[in-house]
């Protein structure tokens, strides 16, 4: 029997080699004259050990990493393929202590199954979710959701059951559900690692709210930054046709759900909501009035949920094993796992789910094991580049959403971005302008002409051109951009802004006498 | 490609993606798949097919910072500037990438082989900086490893 072997087709593992150790290993394999089973999975989600090789022995994983293409044949001199001891080796994966923590709801099967493999998909308990669904009533899978706790991943943390709810009730011909896959904020990417490593889950979620609603068409609204996702989920969507999984009278149920992939263009706005649905309608991508929400009118001007990745991807194990089995994980008001991303200046990077409740300290330094560079980590940035900028004294705060909140910080999507003692805050707070000044899809003032008036206050501040004058502007502007923005991009903005200024005055020049705020 | 058969191509796509709700968006993407760029004389023929005015067209194609309307390198390099980068070197980098190449964003060199545009994250802030040229995608970029693969590059021309 031929040894299967895994090596990450994630677009982040062949970042740093994983298709020349692929092509390494299947081509010493037949100079050896062994039958192997190459399988390019989904990341585990640890990046530092990526290229990550595995090997399936008795029943279960051994891993060995990094592995760059001049390792393969020490490896298979040392008979990696029966598990043998190596350099590299990791022993068993699932026992590596940053995995075996994990609580792997949303990315059960990421790392695992073969992304594209529909077989290998419902093998590891795929479908399950939407066979439940089909044998409920509407309503019925709306209260899964709603009693599941689960609230938008995507950033806003809106209760997924009570939007899908508003849909449901709103009579119409034609509904839609978008699935918003423009995951621009830096230091995220596990909409990235569903989509290319477990791209069924997202399907079939997305099928649950189509039959939930009663829309019949889906689209997934993808950022065209992830071309190896955009393969992915094109070749899942078509096995899923193939397989009567998407289309007319799926399995037998009578229901109609079809489901298109749309590429957006490099625009970062095109993540908010009303935004992307003006994108799709083949628009410039700007942010409209609410209300209407979407859910009574949106794309096309038809009821329409917008879900983000994650939250649509959490949907078939909860209509899998309850509502109920989801909301035990969790604490307070924020129910169920979160994926965590580990990004920037840490030792290991990567994917940690786990339920609400951990402190940051410990996401840091337990699992992130501290700076990469060994400096002292001097603040975080999480929830994306709209996200404040968390000091070391706050980082015993839980990751939960009220608990950030409280703090004037943003869990958001999850990303956690860390900077180490030599980065320059004020730089920081300018950037962070530049961005918003970059990216404004224009049609509101505070955002259009704040964010340019707000780098340019920064850069008099940073070159101390009336530094204590300027800085009492820069906190009225932030004040303008907060209340007076029609989204969150011009809103938002001065959560980085003012975080730096209060946290890290001395960056901009300031005593924290004269930073008075 | 002649000037014929760029209008050829441009109408096969119009006519492949013009019934899609929203076409335009497609619309375009495959022509800068197919051409690289969208030419300024497919913007009308764009227009015509959906209905639209060539300022709305240009309004769309001159908003997101993906489309762009002058043919690009023979390679487009993605240089990341998102904050994730940031925290693990990228503006070292940057400046060394816009040393090598001798251009600025938004340029292309003069014997036409590679463009830099900037791009705000590309989700592979676990292996930052990250680039990507063309397709590929390319992680804990270092001085050293981007010149091997402009190299590399270079020497497929």
């Amino acid at each position: 029997m031929s040894s299967t072997v895994y090596v990450s087709g994630d677009s982040s593992a062949i970042s740093l080699g994983a298709n020349r150790t692929a092509a390494a290993i299947v081509k010493e394999a037949a100079q050896r004259g062994i039958a192997i089973n190459l399988v390019r999975n989904g990341s585990r989600g640890m990046y530092w050990l990526e290229p990550l090789v595995e090997v399936a022995v008795k029943g279960q994983r051994v891993a060995y990493g990094a592995v760059n293409s001049n390792d393969v044949a020490g490896l298979f001199d040392a008979d990696f393929l029966n598990g043998s001891s190596h350099t590299l080796s990791l022993g068993a994966t699932e026992e590596i202590p940053y995995f075996k923590n994990q609580q792997r709801l949303t990315f059960a099967r990421v790392g695992i199954t073969d992304p594209i493999s529909l077989d290998d998909y419902i093998a590891h308990d795929g479908y399950r979710g939407l066979k439940n669904a089909i044998g409920m009533s509407q309503a019925d899978v709306v209260k899964h959701v709603t009693d599941s706790g689960l609230r938008g991943r995507g950033g806003a943390a809106f209760p997924t059951g009570i939007k899908w709810n508003t849909v449901l009730n709103t009579p119409s011909e034609q509904k839609y559900i978008i699935c918003n896959a423009d995951e621009g904020d830096s230091g995220t990417f596990s909409d990235r690692m569903i989509m290319e490593g477990d791209p069924f889950v997202l399907i079939e979620g997305m099928t649950i709210a189509g039959l939930a609603v009663g829309a019949t068409q889906g689209y997934i609204y993808l950022r065209v930054e992830y071309p190896h996702a955009h393969k992915a989920l094109n070749a899942a969507i078509d096995k899923a046709y193939a397989a009567n999984y998407l289309g007319e009278n799926i399995q037998g149920s009578g229901k109609t759900f079809h489901l298109e992939v749309r590429l957006g263009a490099g625009a970062y706005v095109c993540g908010e909501e009303t935004s992307l649905m003006e994108s799709l309608e083949g628009k410039r991508g700007l942010v409209r009035f609410k209300p209407p929400l979407p859910a009574i009118s949106g794309l096309f001007g038809k009821p329409t949920v917008v879900n983000n990745v994650i939250s649509l991807a959490s949907v078939p194990v909860i209509l899998d094993k309850g509502g109920d089995y989801y909301r035990d994980f969790g604490m307070g008001r924020s129910r169920g796992t979160l994926p965590l991303q580990l990004a920037g200046n840490l030792k290991h990077t990567g994917l940690v789910e786990i339920a609400f409740g951990m402190t940051l300290r410990e996401l840091l330094y337990e699992y992130g094991g501290g700076s990469a560079s060994g400096r002292p980590i001097k603040a975080v940035q999480v929830g994306g580049p709209l996200g404040a900028f968390v000091p070391e004294s706050q980082f015993d705060t839980p990751l939960d959403y009220e608990a950030f909140a409280a703090n004037w910080t943003v869990l958001g999507h999850g990303g956690v971005v860390a900077f180490d003692d030599t980065m320059n805050m004020a730089k920081m707070a300018r950037y962070a302008m530049e961005f918003c000044a970059a990216e404004s899809c224009g049609k509101c003032t505070p955002c259009r002409i704040g964010s340019t008036r707000g780098y340019e206050v920064m850069d008099d501040i940073i070159n101390n051109v009336d530094r204590e004058k300027n800085v009492v502007l820069l906190r009225s502007l932030c004040d303008t951009l907060l209340n007076g923005s029609l989204c969150a991009l011009g809103g938002m903005t001065p959560y980085p802004v003012l975080s730096a200024l209060n946290h890290f005055p001395e960056d901009f020049g300031l005593t924290s006498h004269t930073n008075a705020a | 490609m002649t000037e014929s058969t760029t209008t050829e191509t441009v109408q096969t796509i119009i006519a492949e993606l013009k019934n899609k709700p929203g076409a335009l968006l497609p619309i375009l993407h495959g022509v800068q798949d197919t051409l690289g760029y969208i030419p300024a004389d497919s913007v009308p023929a764009i227009a015509q097919a959906l209905s639209l005015s060539r300022a709305e067209v240009h309004g769309v194609i001159s908003f997101y910072h993906y489309f762009r309307d002058t043919p690009p390198g023979k390679h487009t390099i993605h240089l990341c500037r998102a904050e994730s980068c940031q925290s693990m070197g990228s503006e070292k980098l940057e400046a060394h990438v816009k040393a090598t190449l001798g251009i600025d964003y938004h340029e292309t060199t003069a014997d036409g082989q590679f463009s830099l545009e900037p791009v705000y994250c590309l989700g592979n802030c676990a292996c930052s900086p990250a680039m990507q040229i063309d397709h590929e995608i390319y992680g804990r970029v270092s001085a050293e490893s981007f010149d091997a693969t402009i190299n590399d590059l270079g020497a497929d021309a």
